[in-house]
């Protein structure tokens, strides 16, 4: 989304993706500071400080997100793709380092818990409870994007605006607006999975983002600029060719995996499998 | 005159296009301009809207001076574009494309939906359908419907009838006339001349920025000097 | 006066890192600054160049080494060539690959390719060594000039202990005059090439790549050349280095140094001017190195500090890219248009 309505490939975004998860970090030390009882829910790791400082990082990412862009890619806004990505790139580097400046470069972890997988007695996998959580919070996301995007006047304006920025402004859409509103939920979704990365794996650590920037460009170009579903579907192939891969080759090439699958579709079908233009 | 342009010159990148024009609009008139590729009448249309801004000259609307609005606000001063290309949201439907048009409105708009779904019976069939998957005339029609949708007082189209067919020239023209009896001025830039003047009161005919020939349609139609130059064979 | 020389001494050194930072940013220049491609995957060819040079001019592997290959102990210029050839030939595979592509598209796989080296460096251990990198890289000329030095103390043992001081340092001068020999070359070579006919299609592409189609050139072949010819730069400037910090891992090309630091050198320095990346390289590397100083004062532990010093360049590149674009030196015609847009 950003991607297309920016009009730039947002270097930052896997370190917005750590933010989150960081400031849900944050969240989560001060809620349980304040008392609020951290007993677990059922068979989940976790209670609800976690959940609130869940919705808490969203919220706080999507602020950091629009204050930034106010400060500094506004004014680029008229230079064009690459100076935007090369500010981009800067911001990366930036959040990255204020991350480990603050936190170190350790991993933290959100809680200690180790979970057992369960099997499920139907399909035969096992799964820890942890991940139907996060399976489960995953499809809301998806539910309530889409249903944003086509229910809601804002959401019909960015699609609108990420068909023609500028017939929308002609159209008397306040773009400004909208692009608020895209850097928003686009950090606030990145939030979300930096978040939901640091629940599945344990861990968060303040390069977590940067190094998912590559497998997350693949998938985006996978599923093709300027479709949320695109992107979804890419994301989805991206994650499982790269799980399906560690089978064959060592797991320290599963990043060239998604690197080679994006290369392979620039070439032959830039627009992706979904895209517009 | 609702709209009024006074010796606007403009250009890009330091290159002057427009070299003083003047021209207006009355309540409720088509207008056309006409001339050559590189005369300057897409040059004059974005100047109007505010996309460009003029290095000299007044631009007025409705008795308020407009020259130096954002095209945001000149839309919502009750001025519509509609571009020649990329003039419709191909990945919304016919309905979500009016809506957007409709965006800053405050009111309840379904109103004015049902008024230019009356211009366009045609799309109100095909509302539910993406635009991208529509023809060539039928986008053309959502471009400008959705133009419509702020009811505004002055249309600009840049070149309404571009890349279609001469049947479809026909309906988009008839539209025209139909739009402009509803109370609406228009304002065209055609490359399609002769058809241009057929049904606009008055016209303006530009090349190399300057204004040539100014009078009704009638007269620029039988005007020789005009025919040999601009309207072909 | 031994403290001066000390000084000394740290200039010489930093100039010389500061000279091998200006030689991939004029490598850079050839290829953002006159041509327009974005270029994120520096640290690639660097690292190529390095490694390349290391494994055909370094020892042979010892007993404890993963690494197989390599170390046939030739001379030092042909570990330079051998540098510049396998960046070069890189650079051909990749841009054949991927010069078609649109330039935001372009920088992404030139980073994923970046990446993929890294990778391989990291990993393959007959090749590279992995995490223990190559040791002992001869630098050129080290055996006879030490010799000279030693053998001229010995036979001056009357000298003050500051000029002692002063000419032990002697190959680390020597080692400066070739990599400004070198950068004055490379420097001379691109302005030259940069107003000669070829220069000026590299430009046209850069400004306007359809106006550069329609005059009938082959955009595509040019984009190459540049390149590759940008890469092999960048190769050199690797072989520079391995030869002179006589070890290197695959940790010594991180995205952070290798290619970070030299966007924001050629940025702040100015795009599309040769004088400008040097000038740049050396700037920026100064504020590097001055921050070092500056947070060693605060109590900071390693990572914190480094951390402190990114967001500091960080933060110079956003500046510059709001307040002067153009950088210290500006530039010819082109970035500056582009950002003026």
């Amino acid at each position: 989304m950003t991607y297309r309505i920016l009009n730039f490939a947002n270097f930052s975004h896997g370190d917005i993706m750590s933010l989150g998860a960081f400031l849900a970090l944050v969240s989560l030390t001060l809620l349980r500071g304040l008392g609020i009882p951290d007993t677990p829910f059922g068979p989940l790791s976790f209670g609800l400080p976690m959940i609130l400082a869940f919705f808490i990082a969203l919220l706080l990412t999507g602020l950091a997100a629009i204050i930034i862009d106010r400060i500094l890619y506004l004014r680029l806004r008229r230079t064009g793709p690459i100076i935007l990505l090369i500010a981009a790139v800067g911001m990366s580097f930036c959040l990255r380092n204020i991350i480990q400046f603050i936190w170190g470069p350790q991993p933290q972890y959100y809680f200690k818990a180790i979970q057992i997988a369960r099997k499920i007695p139907l399909l035969g996998i096992r799964i820890k409870p942890d991940e139907v959580f996060i399976i489960a919070v995953v499809a809301l996301l998806v539910i309530g994007l889409h249903f944003f995007l086509q229910k809601t006047k804002m959401g019909k304006a960015m699609r609108a605006a990420s068909d023609n920025m500028e017939l929308a402004r002609v159209s008397g859409i306040d773009t400004e607006k909208v692009i608020m509103w895209t850097w928003a939920i686009g950090a606030a979704l990145a939030a979300a999975g930096g978040t939901l990365s640091g629940i599945e794996n344990k861990f968060i650590t303040p390069d977590m983002g940067w190094q998912m920037l590559l497998p997350i460009f693949a998938a985006v170009i996978l599923g093709g600029i300027g479709s949320p579903y695109g992107a979804m579907a890419g994301g989805m192939i991206i994650g499982l060719s790269g799980e399906i891969s560690t089978a064959f080759i060592s797991t320290a090439y599963k990043p060239a995996v998604a690197f080679i699958i994006m290369v392979i579709m620039l070439l032959i079908k830039p627009r992706g499998l979904f895209g517009a233009r | 005159m609702i709209l009024e342009a006074r010796n606007i010159k403009a250009g890009y990148g330091g290159v002057e296009i427009l070299h003083g024009i003047s021209m207006g609009v009355d309540k409720a008139e088509i207008i056309s301009i006409i001339g050559p590729n590189g005369a300057g009448k897409s040059t004059l249309m974005k100047t109007i809207l505010g996309l460009l801004k003029p290095t000299h000259g007044k631009i007025t609307f409705d008795g308020h001076d407009i020259t130096d609005l954002s095209p945001d606000k000149i839309v919502r001063r009750g001025i519509c574009y509609v571009p020649q290309t990329d003039n419709v949201f191909p990945s919304l439907t016919v309905e979500e494309n009016l809506e957007m048009g409709a965006f800053i409105r405050k009111d309840d708009f379904r109103g004015r939906m049902k008024e230019v779904y009356g211009i366009f019976p045609d799309l109100k069939e095909a509302k539910r359908f993406r635009v991208g998957k529509l023809s060539g005339g039928q986008r053309q029609m959502v471009a400008m419907a959705r133009a419509l949708m702020l009811d505004p007082q002055v249309l600009l189209l840049d070149e309404p009838s571009a890349s279609l067919s001469p049947r479809l020239v026909k309906l988009i023209f008839e539209k025209i006339v139909e739009i402009n009896q509803s109370g609406v001025g228009i304002l065209m830039v055609e490359q399609n001349a002769r058809e241009a003047l057929k049904l606009c009161h008055r016209g303006y005919v530009l090349a190399m920025g300057h204004k040539k020939f100014e009078d009704t349609g009638q007269a620029l139609l039988n005007n020789e000097k005009v025919g040999k130059l601009y309207l072909g064979g | 006066m031994d403290t001066f020389v000390g000084i000394l001494n740290y200039l010489v050194f930093f100039a010389i890192t500061a000279g091998i930072y200006a030689v991939l940013c004029l490598g850079l220049n050839i290829q953002w600054g006159y041509t327009g491609l974005f270029n994120i995957g520096i640290a690639g060819f660097y690292a190529v160049g390095a490694y390349t040079s290391a494994l055909l001019s370094g020892p042979p592997p010892g007993p404890l080494d993963w690494r197989i290959v390599g170390g046939f102990q030739l001379p030092w210029v042909v570990g330079l060539l051998g540098a510049i050839i396998a960046s070069g030939i890189i650079a051909l595979f990749i841009g054949l690959l991927t010069l078609r592509l649109k330039e935001d598209y372009l920088a992404i796989a030139t980073i994923g390719i970046a990446e993929v080296i890294r990778l391989i460096l990291k990993n393959e251990g007959w090749l590279s060594n992995t995490v223990w990198g190559i040791k002992h890289i001869p630098s050129p000329l080290h055996q006879p000039i030490e010799a000279a030095v030693s053998s001229f103390l010995k036979g001056h043992p009357q000298l003050s202990p500051w000029l002692v001081h002063f000419i032990s340092n002697a190959y680390n001068w020597f080692y400066l005059a070739l990599v400004l020999l070198i950068l004055g070359l490379l420097y001379w070579t691109s302005e030259r090439s940069i107003r000669s006919p070829w220069g000026r299609v590299l430009r046209t592409i850069r400004e306007d790549e359809a106006v550069a189609a329609v005059t009938g050139k082959n955009v595509f072949s040019f984009k190459l050349q540049s390149f590759v010819l940008g890469a092999m730069v960048m190769g050199m400037a690797g072989s520079l280095y391995a030869h002179y910090a006589k070890f290197i891992d695959a940790s010594s090309f991180e995205p952070l140094y290798g290619t970070f630091l030299i966007w924001v050198m050629l940025i702040a320095g100015g795009s599309g001017n040769s004088k400008g990346a040097i000038l740049g390289a050396f700037v920026i590397w100064g504020i590097w190195a001055g921050t070092e100083f500056l947070t060693g004062h605060f109590a900071l532990s390693g990572a914190q500090a480094g951390a402190l010093r990114v967001i500091a360049v960080g933060v110079l590149l956003e500046l510059t890219l709001l307040l002067r674009p153009q950088g210290i030196l500006g530039e010819e015609k082109v970035v500056s248009r582009m950002l003026k847009k």
